[in-house]
């Protein structure tokens, strides 16, 4: 805006303001374009969560948000409606999930730290690697991968959702926290090691400290994808007393042909409530993570 | 500490001279050390690339020459999954499905996502409200939950066939039961998460400078025309990196098919993705020779799509001076 002064005469910019204007009316419509786009965005998610509190044969009948007929009793009859209650499906979930944040967090950060900055042999191939990896659909890997876990018994245990995460195999998160190392002064670097710091002690003291902001977009990712992830937890887990909060979900539909609608979608609204909980409190991280990530 | 061959004798430890010779002692011993440290870091991930990313594709790489359902040991079998793949109806159809999925919904979904940013990039008040909207069926929009929602919106007697008989349609289909619309409804899921690529193209089009359009508007060029001529050439990188991201993911979608199809890709394998076809073959019947084939294929499909993105993107993508 400023640069408008520099690069033309005042005259220039009075001409400017009918064309300001001109600007101003479609504003109103981008409003009206944006709110419609929002509530039709949103519209499949009003519902469900307002259907969670309507009896399940009025579900069919009642397109609109607001419930004729109010009920709570989906959400214990959902929660008790598997041989387990659901209690302990979200325990498995969250025994996976805050593994894979400690795992993410240590692992990803330590390889990043080493690309970013150590010299070592091969470095750009290695580097090259792991964002190839990075593409690497899981679907490709997911066979060996269980004969691997099946020869050393971790079927039906917690082990092949967690170990992968301790090994640093998010690319994804190496990235976006190699990136962040690089815009750490080196000058921070040289002062610790001046004061007879290590990598380690540089690792730990000043580069952790100060990737906070990484650091905490990669925990908030981790936690959504492995909360929502179905694929490795439906082929790792088998044994119902195992299972996380997807797979059990997924038996209600599969289960029964006449689906109970109504405690299904309380259910559902029980397993993305932590999603949503966990966007609202994070969205600064992730936007901005997808962001630098995305542009660099 | 203990390397004692060429430290000077005890008494003069404390004199004036020894600072440098241990100084230089231990600068010594941190570049032995510190050849090893950067490996030290990476031990993990170099553990990780032998057991779980890389290993495995060798793996799988040699198990798709061998018969193996996970008892008794892998018997080679030459190239007869790849023989049994090309004559495999389902295979070709699980590809045909895919691909539909892939070449509707990706180009959809990246035309809201920059339609979108564009109306967002106007300073509107209220920006990180919508954006936060607009995103957040991204971050749910592969979940269990919300392939379940689908399911009752798009079934016979769901929300949309509600809608529709409210307005008057007597007959309207059964969308995931009728084979003509199951895919369609999948699709219609995939282009709804365009909130990821919306927020990447919005900081994209943060960087492009005002002076840009300022210029293009003095040389006469309308609305339309600054977005052909300086949108979406300073964008391309951007659109590209989308378009690479969005494909690769949507090559992979598995869980929506899976519970729409309730596990069988059907009806009539019209929802039959290839990953799910793939998961059929491997773990529903453990016939793991042959999933490891449709495995590799899938790991050459995904890799040639990324290489012809990245070749065309030479003939379409401009990077500024």
């Amino acid at each position: 805006m400023a640069t408008d002064l520099t690069v033309a005469p005042p005259v220039a910019a009075t001409e400017k303001l009918p064309d300001r204007k001109k600007k101003q009316r479609p504003r109103w419509l981008a409003h009206t374009v944006l709110i419609l786009g929002a509530l039709l965005m949103l519209y499949p998610l009003l519902w469900m969560l307002s259907s969670s509190f309507k009896f399940t044969e009025d579900i069919f009948s009642q397109t609109g948000l607001i419930p004729e007929r109010v009920t709570t009793e989906n959400y214990p009859e959902g929660w008790t409606a598997l041989p387990r209650d659901f209690g302990h499906y979200i325990w498995n979930s969250l025994v996976i999930v805050v593994g894979s944040i400690i795992g993410n967090l240590l692992a990803c950060s330590a390889a990043a730290y080493a690309f970013a900055r150590l010299d070592f042999k091969f470095k750009k191939f290695w580097f090259a690697v792991m964002l190839g990896t990075m593409m690497l659909p899981i679907h490709v890997v997911i066979v060996p991968q269980y004969i691997l876990f099946a020869e050393l018994d971790w079927i039906n245990t917690y082990w092949p959702l967690i170990v992968p995460k301790l090994l640093a195999t998010d690319g994804f998160f190496i990235f976006l926290m190699v990136q962040f190392i690089r815009g750490i002064p080196l000058e921070l670097d040289e002062a610790a090691r001046i004061d007879g710091c290590g990598h380690f002690a540089i690792f730990w003291r000043i580069v952790i400290p100060l990737s906070v902001p990484a650091l905490a977009t990669t925990a908030i990712f981790t936690f959504i994808w492995t909360w929502n992830d179905f694929f490795s937890q439906l082929i790792f887990l088998t044994d119902p007393e195992m299972y996380t909060v997807p797979v059990a979900l997924r038996t209600f539909v599969d289960a029964t042909s006449q689906t109970p609608w109504g405690p299904v979608f309380a259910m559902s609204i029980v397993a993305l409530a932590p999603v949503f909980g966990f966007f609202l409190a994070g969205q600064r991280y992730l936007v901005r993570g997808i962001a630098t990530t995305g542009l660099k | 500490m203990s390397s004692t061959l060429d430290v000077p004798p005890r008494e003069r430890s404390h004199g004036e001279a020894p600072g440098g010779a241990s100084r230089a002692a231990s600068r010594a011993r941190r570049r032995r050390s510190g050849r090893l440290t950067p490996y030290l870091f990476l031990a993990p991930w170099f553990a990780g690339l032998l057991f779980i990313t890389a290993g495995p594709i060798a793996a799988s790489a040699y198990l798709s020459f061998t018969d193996y359902s996970l008892i008794g040991a892998p018997e080679w079998i030459g190239l007869d999954n790849f023989q049994r793949m090309f004559d495999d109806p389902r295979f070709y159809q699980s590809l045909k499905v895919t691909f539909i999925y892939v070449v509707v919904s990706v180009p959809l979904q990246l035309a809201f996502a920059l339609f979108l940013a564009m109306i967002l990039d106007r300073g509107l008040r209220g920006l990180a409200l919508y954006r936060s909207v607009y995103y957040l069926p991204s971050l749910i929009g592969g979940s269990v939950a919300i392939a379940i929602l689908w399911r009752q919106i798009f079934g016979s007697d769901g929300l949309l066939n509600g809608v529709l008989r409210f307005v008057g349609f007597e007959n309207p289909p059964g969308w995931v039961s009728d084979p003509d619309y199951a895919l369609g409804t999948l699709i219609i899921l995939n282009v709804w998460t365009f909130g990821a690529p919306m927020v990447i193209f919005l900081a994209g089009l943060r960087q492009i400078p005002t002076m840009y359009y300022e210029a293009a508007s003095l040389d006469g060029a309308g609305k339309v025309r600054q977005f052909i001529q300086v949108t979406l050439p300073l964008l391309s990188p951007i659109i590209f990196f989308n378009l690479v991201l969005q494909t690769i993911n949507a090559f992979q979608t598995f869980t929506q098919a899976f519970i729409v199809s309730g596990g069988t890709g059907g009806p009539a394998d019209s929802t039959l993705f290839y990953t799910l076809y793939l998961y059929q073959r491997g773990f529903g019947n453990f016939d793991m020779g042959y999933a490891s084939a449709l495995a590799w294929f899938l790991l050459l499909i995904v890799g040639g799509l990324t290489a012809i993105n990245f070749i065309a993107a030479k003939y379409w993508v401009f990077y500024g001076d």
